[in-house]
C-alpha cells in the first residue's frame, strides 16, 4: 500500500472540470467531483479514498483498514465526527480545516452546493440512476507495469509534475500503484476531466498506465 | 512510425536486440558532447548521466554560469517575477550527476574526426554529439536593425541582460509614450511569446504610465492563441494596444535606431521604445558544422538526429522536426527522446518508441492565464500531432486563475528536470 498517503491533489483535474452538470441542485452531479476516488452506494469499498456509506454520524479516520494521514488520524483520536457542519467546514476547503490532510481537493466554495452534496452524501445514491462510484476494471488494476518502460514514460510528467511540491500542479512521486491507476484511468476513461490530463492520459494504453504506476510508486 | 503500443512490451527486447552493435569505446567510455544547456541541452546532458548511471561521459558546453530562461521572462517584464527566480546555474548537474560542464562556445565540428573546437582554443572529441543552440537572427530581416543596435532596441528574444534593458527602457518611457514591437515572421522561438510580452508590457503600463500607447506592427496575418490574446486586451488594456496587420504595413516595415523611429509602409512614426524581434533561424553552430537546410537543421523524427549525419542529434528550437513549435517545453520533450536513443546506441539500453507533447502558457494579465498543447509521435518522416488542446474564450476568473497557477508549477517541474533538484 502506499508508501504516501496518497496526496490526492489530482483532484486538481475536477476542480477544472467543475461541477458537471450542477445546474438545479442536483446532489448526484455535484458528487462527480468526488468519484475518481470515493465509492459510495452497495458493494462499496475503499479505493483511493476511504468509502463514503453512513458518513454522516461517522467518526474522523473511522473506516477500519483504510491509510489515513496522520492529520485525519488525529482529528478521529480527538473525537471528531462527521456531522452536516463538520462536513460542510471540511467541504469549504479542506487543506484549511485540516492541514495535511491527504485529501488534496481544493474545496466547493458555493455553500448551497455544499449543502445539496452533504444531502446526497447523507442518503446515497439512489439506486435506479446510481453512476455513483468510478471503478476500474480487476484485471486494469492487476496489470504488472514494466518498470524501465515506466521511467522512460515518466519524462511526459516530470516536465509539470515536480517532486514534493504540490504548488499549481501536485506532485505525483511516491503515490500508491492504485491511486495512480484510478486516477489516470479516471481521466483516460473522461470520468474526470482537465484539457492537459485528458490529453496525456488520453493516449495511454492500460499497459502504459500501468507501467508509469510502477515507476512512481518506486520513487521519493 | 506506427506501433501498435500493446504490442510493444512484448517486442521491446527483440528491437533492441535488432540494433547495431552498441558502441563500446577500447580505450574508455562512450562519450556524448552537448552543445548548448537550454531546455534541450541541459535536460539531455542530464538524462544521459542519470539514465548511464556513470556508463557515458557527458559534457555540456554552455558559455553561460548562469541561464535566464525564456519562458516566464515576460512575467519579469511586467513586474511578477524577480529575476533572480529565472536564474539557474548548472551546478547541480556537476555535482549530482557527474556531467563536466564547461563554459565555452563551440566555434566548429570535425564531422569526419568527430570533435568539436572550443573559443578557447581545446577540443573535444565525441561519438554522439547533441547540438541544442536554439537560435540565431537573420541579417536585415528588419531593415535598419543589426545586433549592433540591440541596444537601442532590444530584442530581448535571449534570456539575461537584453530582458533587463527592455525592462529599463520600458520603465524610463516618458508618459503617454510609444512602445512599439516589431513580432517576427513564422516560425520563431515560442509562438505566444510576442503576444505574453504585449499583455505584460501593458499590465505593467497600465500600472505606471496609463496614458502610454503599444503598436505592434505584425507581417503575420494570424497568431497563436489570437482570439484568446484580443480577448484579454479588450477585457483589460482597452485601447492600449494597436496591432497593424500585413494588410495594413505590417510586414513592411524598417527601423532607424539613432532616430528612434518606424517607417511603416512609407509613413515614419517616432517611438520610446522599439523591441524588434528579427526573423530567426537555428543557432550558427549548426550552419556552421553544415547541418541546415535554409534556416534550420533537418531532423528524423524517431530520435532527433540530423538528416545529414547520424552522429549528431539537434534539439529544440534549431531543428526542422515537423509539427511541434519552437517551444523550451518542445525542446525538453524532445531532449528525453534523444537521450533514451543516444542510451541504446551507445550502452545497448532499451530504446522506446519516441513520443512527445508540449504545452504553452501564457499569462495575459494578473492571474488571467491561458494555455495551449498538443501530444505528438514520430510519423514517416517528422514529428507529427496526435491530440490537443486550446484554452476557451470567456472562460471563467477560476478557471483562468487555475491555470496561471499551473504554469508556476510547471515551471518549477520543467527547470528541476533541466538542471536537476538541487
Amino acid at each position: 500500500m502506499p508508501s504516501r498517503p496518497i496526496y490526492l491533489t489530482l483532484l486538481t483535474g475536477t476542480l477544472l472540470a467543475g461541477p458537471v452538470g450542477a445546474q438545479g441542485g442536483d446532489g448526484q452531479a455535484l458528487y462527480r467531483e468526488c468519484i475518481a476516488c470515493h465509492q459510495i452506494g452497495p458493494d462499496s469499498e475503499n479505493s483511493v479514498g476511504p468509502h463514503l456509506n453512513d458518513l454522516i454520524g461517522r467518526l474522523a479516520a473511522g473506516v477500519e483498514g483504510y491509510p489515513y494521514s496522520k492529520a485525519m488520524s488525529a482529528a478521529g483520536a480527538a473525537g471528531m465526527v462527521w456531522t452536516k457542519d463538520t462536513l460542510d467546514a471540511f467541504l469549504t476547503n479542506p487543506m484549511d480545516m485540516l492541514p495535511h490532510t491527504s485529501m488534496g481537493y481544493r474545496g466547493m466554495p458555493d455553500p448551497q452546493d455544499r449543502a445539496t452534496l452533504i444531502a446526497f452524501l447523507a442518503t446515497g445514491p439512489d439506486d435506479a440512476t446510481a453512476e455513483a462510484t468510478f471503478n476500474v476494471a480487476p484485471e486494469i488494476l492487476a496489470l504488472q507495469g514494466d518498470l524501465a518502460y515506466g521511467e522512460y514514460l515518466s519524462g511526459d510528467c516530470t516536465a509539470c509534475h515536480a517532486r514534493g511540491t504540490d504548488d499549481g500542479i501536485p506532485s505525483i512521486s511516491g503515490l500508491s500503484r492504485d491511486a495512480f491507476v484510478t486516477l489516470m484511468q479516471a481521466y483516460k476513461q473522461g470520468a474526470v476531466t482537465h484539457p492537459v490530463m485528458t490529453m496525456m492520459a488520453g493516449r495511454l494504453s492500460n499497459e502504459e498506465i500501468a507501467a508509469l504506476a510502477a515507476y512512481f510508486e518506486s520513487v521519493d | 512510425m506506427t506501433l501498435n503500443r500493446r504490442l510493444f512490451l512484448g517486442t521491446s527486447i527483440a528491437a533492441a536486440g535488432g540494433l547495431a552493435v552498441p558502441m563500446v569505446r577500447a580505450q574508455g567510455k562512450p562519450r556524448v558532447v552537448v552543445v548548448g544547456g537550454g531546455a534541450g541541452g541541459a535536460t539531455a546532458a542530464r538524462y544521459i548521466a542519470k539514465d548511464s548511471k556513470g556508463a557515458i561521459d557527458v559534457t555540456l558546453i554552455e558559455p553561460s554560469r548562469t541561464y535566464y530562461t525564456c519562458f516566464f521572462s515576460n512575467l519579469y517584464i511586467g513586474g511578477l517575477r524577480d529575476l533572480q527566480s529565472i536564474a539557474h546555474s548548472y551546478g547541480t548537474l556537476a555535482s549530482k550527476f557527474g556531467i563536466n560542464v564547461v563554459h565555452d562556445w563551440v566555434i566548429s565540428v570535425d564531422r569526419d574526426a568527430k570533435t568539436v573546437s572550443l573559443a578557447s582554443g581545446g577540443s573535444l572529441p565525441y561519438d554522439r554529439l547533441i547540438l541544442s543552440p536554439g537560435i540565431d537572427f537573420i541579417e536585415d530581416s528588419v531593415p535598419g536593425w543589426s545586433v549592433e543596435s540591440q541596444n537601442a532596441m532590444p530584442h530581448a528574444y535571449k534570456g539575461g541582460s537584453q530582458t533587463e534593458l527592455l525592462k529599463a527602457q520600458i520603465e524610463a518611457m516618458p508618459q503617454g509614450g510609444t512602445f512599439a514591437m516589431i513580432a517576427p515572421p513564422n516560425p520563431y522561438r515560442c509562438p505566444p511569446g510576442p503576444y505574453e510580452r504585449v499583455s505584460m508590457i501593458a499590465h505593467k503600463l497600465k500600472a505606471e504610465n496609463p496614458t502610454a500607447k503599444i503598436l505592434i506592427l505584425d507581417p503575420k496575418e494570424a497568431f497563436s492563441k489570437q482570439a484568446l490574446f484580443v480577448e484579454g486586451w479588450q477585457t483589460h488594456y482597452p485601447g492600449m494596444i494597436e496591432r497593424i496587420g500585413p494588410d495594413f504595413g505590417g510586414g513592411n516595415v524598417s527601423v532607424n535606431p539613432e532616430e528612434m523611429t518606424v517607417d511603416i509602409d512609407g509613413d515614419v512614426q517616432k517611438v520610446d521604445v522599439c523591441n524588434v524581434i528579427p526573423a530567426q533561424k537555428a543557432g550558427q553552430i549548426a550552419e556552421a558544422a553544415g547541418l541546415t537546410d535554409g534556416n534550420w537543421a533537418p531532423v528524423n523524427p524517431t530520435d532527433l538526429s540530423s538528416s545529414m549525419d547520424e552522429n549528431i542529434h539537434v534539439l529544440g528550437d534549431a531543428a526542422a522536426q515537423g509539427a511541434m513549435p519552437k517551444s523550451g517545453f518542445a525542446a525538453n520533450s524532445q531532449a528525453k527522446v534523444c537521450a533514451n536513443a543516444v542510451g541504446g546506441a551507445l550502452t545497448g539500453s532499451t530504446v522506446f518508441p519516441a513520443r512527445f507533447s508540449n504545452t504553452c502558457w501564457s499569462l495575459i494579465d494578473t492571474d488571467d492565464g491561458v494555455k495551449v498543447g498538443a501530444s505528438y509521435e514520430a510519423g514517416e518522416s517528422e514529428i507529427v500531432a496526435i491530440d490537443s488542446f486550446i484554452s476557451q474564450t470567456n472562460e471563467t476568473a477560476e478557471v483562468r486563475e487555475e491555470t496561471y497557477e499551473e504554469s508556476v508549477g510547471w515551471y518549477q517541474a520543467i527547470t528541476e528536470d533541466m538542471f536537476g533538484k538541487a
